[in-house]
């Protein structure tokens, strides 16, 4: 190649060192929730030309959405948890606990505000136990959630009776429809647009989540404890105060997506929940949240959650037999680790 | 008065005697190297005065006032300001983060406080600028070479106006021009008044900067003198033992 070009005579350090500022966009196109983003529009083209009549449709729309929401929500408080370098992996447990408490209290007569109030109390509270064990007593995350994973299912299993409970009681018209309603929106050909409000409590909880780790001082104390817990102690950040109320934040969402199935379902069982404690981590490690804690955002759960149940839907209208499914969220989830190493090498 | 002083100060972890009764007095404007081999009862003595754990007895005066630190905030708020030797630092968060940590510059936004990153970025780019150093405040710890990083640590003791800094190992992981830099950030901030003691392996930087010179060696202080009193040879000797005492 002929050098036409002026010989440089100079270069600024920023060209030796390549560590200029990235811009918002850059930064962005560099981040693990947009390629996962990708995928999902890319999933969405593939399966809407494949069955143009069925997937690109409101009804599966609401489906799809509803679907994936409980577990987004519960990736939410999860993903909070994961910044401080801790796992939750009593969710599932924790959601049956919630759901059959909740639907007894109900059953033997009690008003809709009264089961709502005791089940987000009890989310809490099975929080602050998996909390109060990792921050003040420095058990470690992974063996107390394990532990507790087996306590809250056991506790959901004798509070039921093992029974199935169907009967909500007068309360029970009010918390099937929180759980279980709709809003409808005008679409442009005169119809109506209809979504969960399952789905629409993921949308506020998503922006509120990504507003609070992105501005917040105690969502950035997270990633503070996350990134070097030591050095967040010695800078006087309460690690300990603030490893409890994470925890106690993953109860909370996992309450509220536990009550709002619980309403949707019209029937509260024992196994619910069972497993999903995997698909949670799983939406939050897609979507780019690092299990090393320090790394990781709001958005990517949203996303991961979409991703998961997305390719369950699209394997469906694919004419997959069902029974591959884990397979997949298995394959995404290490795919996704494997990314996000990639990425981490090519940052140096 | 001075502005630090320590009487009596022992510390022992199980059957084990960290420091024998260490006392050691230091006054404004006054550099302190202190030297020690590994094992000698430096970092102990260094925990102790940064509030990490107290003394198993002894006193810490601060302008002739006793106090008790349970934590290094309580070190912080009687004007002591440390730089760790690890440095203390989130690689995960931005230079400017690092340096507010823990003391963020806030802003009201309705009933709620966030955050003011404009004002920490803009904040922490003045002091890297006073401390002469090409840290960019947005940039990640995790990208930044030693001496970044070391401006980022130093940068945390500039927000108070503290009356004693305490530096464990500054200079022990960064360049030969930084190293400079950072034995001139130590003069200046003797030449301001303030107290400074200085934890260090490298005898010339000890010597290039301190006023006196202290030595400890298992546990006990073998030597407290200034430093035009003594040499390097003296100081080899007090520390590996050669020399009992001076």
């Amino acid at each position: 190649m002929q050098s036409t070009r002026p010989i440089q005579t100079s270069v600024a350090i920023e060209d030796v060192t390549r560590l200029e500022e990235r811009g918002p966009l850059a930064r962005i196109v560099a981040s693990q929730p947009f390629w996962v983003t990708v995928a999902v529009g890319l999933i969405c083209v593939a399966t809407a030309w494949y069955e143009p009549d069925t997937f690109p449709t409101r009804d599966n729309f609401f489906n799809i959405t509803r679907n994936f929401a409980p577990i987004g929500i519960m990736a939410m408080g999860m993903i909070a948890v994961i910044l401080t370098r801790g796992i939750d992996l009593s969710v599932g447990s924790m959601m049956a606990l919630v759901g059959i408490a909740t639907a007894r209290l109900l059953e033997a007569g009690m008003p809709w505000w009264v089961g709502v109030s005791a089940g987000l109390g009890i989310g809490l509270l099975a929080g602050a136990v998996n909390g109060a064990l990792v921050a003040y007593v420095n058990l470690p995350p992974f063996v107390v959630t394990l532990g507790t994973l087996s306590i809250y299912r056991s506790l959901a299993v004798v509070l039921s009776e093992n029974r199935i409970i169907y009967d909500f009681g007068p309360g029970g018209d009010v918390f099937k429809e929180i759980g279980g309603g709709q809003v409808g929106f005008p679409w442009f050909d005169g119809g109506t647009f209809y979504l969960s409000h399952q789905f629409l409590v993921l949308v506020v909880l998503t922006c509120v989540f990504g507003f609070v780790f992105r501005w917040v001082p105690w969502g950035r104390y997270l990633y503070a404890i996350g990134g070097n817990e030591q050095a967040a102690r010695l800078t006087g950040i309460p690690v300990d105060r603030i490893k409890l109320q994470a925890y106690m934040v993953c109860g909370l969402t996992t309450a509220i997506a536990a009550l709002m199935l619980t309403g949707y379902n019209g029937s509260a069982s024992n196994g619910m929940g069972r497993t999903w404690e995997l698909y949670v981590i799983a939406a939050a490690v897609i979507g780019g949240t690092n299990l090393m804690g320090g790394e990781g955002g709001a958005y990517g759960g949203f996303i991961g959650a979409a991703l998961i149940f997305l390719i369950r839907n699209s394997l469906i209208m694919f004419g997959v037999e069902a029974n591959w499914y884990d397979l997949f969220v298995g394959l995404f989830i290490i795919f996704a680790v494997l990314l996000e190493r990639i990425r981490g090498r090519t940052r140096g | 008065m001075a502005v630090l002083e320590l009487r009596g100060i022992t510390k022992h972890f199980g059957a084990i005697e960290a420091l024998k009764g260490v006392d050691m007095r230091l006054e404004s404007g006054e550099v302190l190297g202190l030297m020690g081999d590994n094992g000698a009862g430096k970092s102990t003595l260094v925990k102790i005065i940064a509030g990490n754990f107290p003394p198993s007895s002894g006193e810490i005066l601060i302008d002739g006032v006793p106090q008790h630190f349970h934590k290094p905030l309580d070190a912080r708020a009687c004007g002591i300001e440390v730089v760790y030797q690890d440095l203390a630092l989130c690689d995960n968060l931005s230079a400017g983060e690092n340096v507010y940590l823990g003391r963020e510059l806030r802003r009201r936004w309705g009933p709620i406080s966030l955050v003011d990153f404009p004002r920490i970025f803009e904040r922490a780019a003045e002091l890297f600028k006073e401390l002469k150093s090409e840290t960019r405040p947005r940039d990640l710890v995790r990208q930044m070479s030693g001496g970044q990083r070391q401006a980022v640590a130093i940068a945390r003791t500039r927000l108070s106006d503290p009356k004693f800094v305490l530096m464990d190992e500054p200079t022990a992981a960064i360049s030969v021009r930084q190293v400079a830099e950072v034995l001139d950030l130590i003069r200046r901030l003797r030449d301001t008044g303030h107290a400074v003691m200085l934890i260090s392996h490298r005898m010339p930087d000890v010597f290039a900067v301190s006023t006196r010179i202290m030595v400890l060696r298992r546990g006990t202080k073998v030597a407290d003198k200034p430093i035009r009193d003594t040499s390097p040879e003296e100081v080899t000797g007090l520390i590996t033992g050669a020399i009992a005492s001076a």
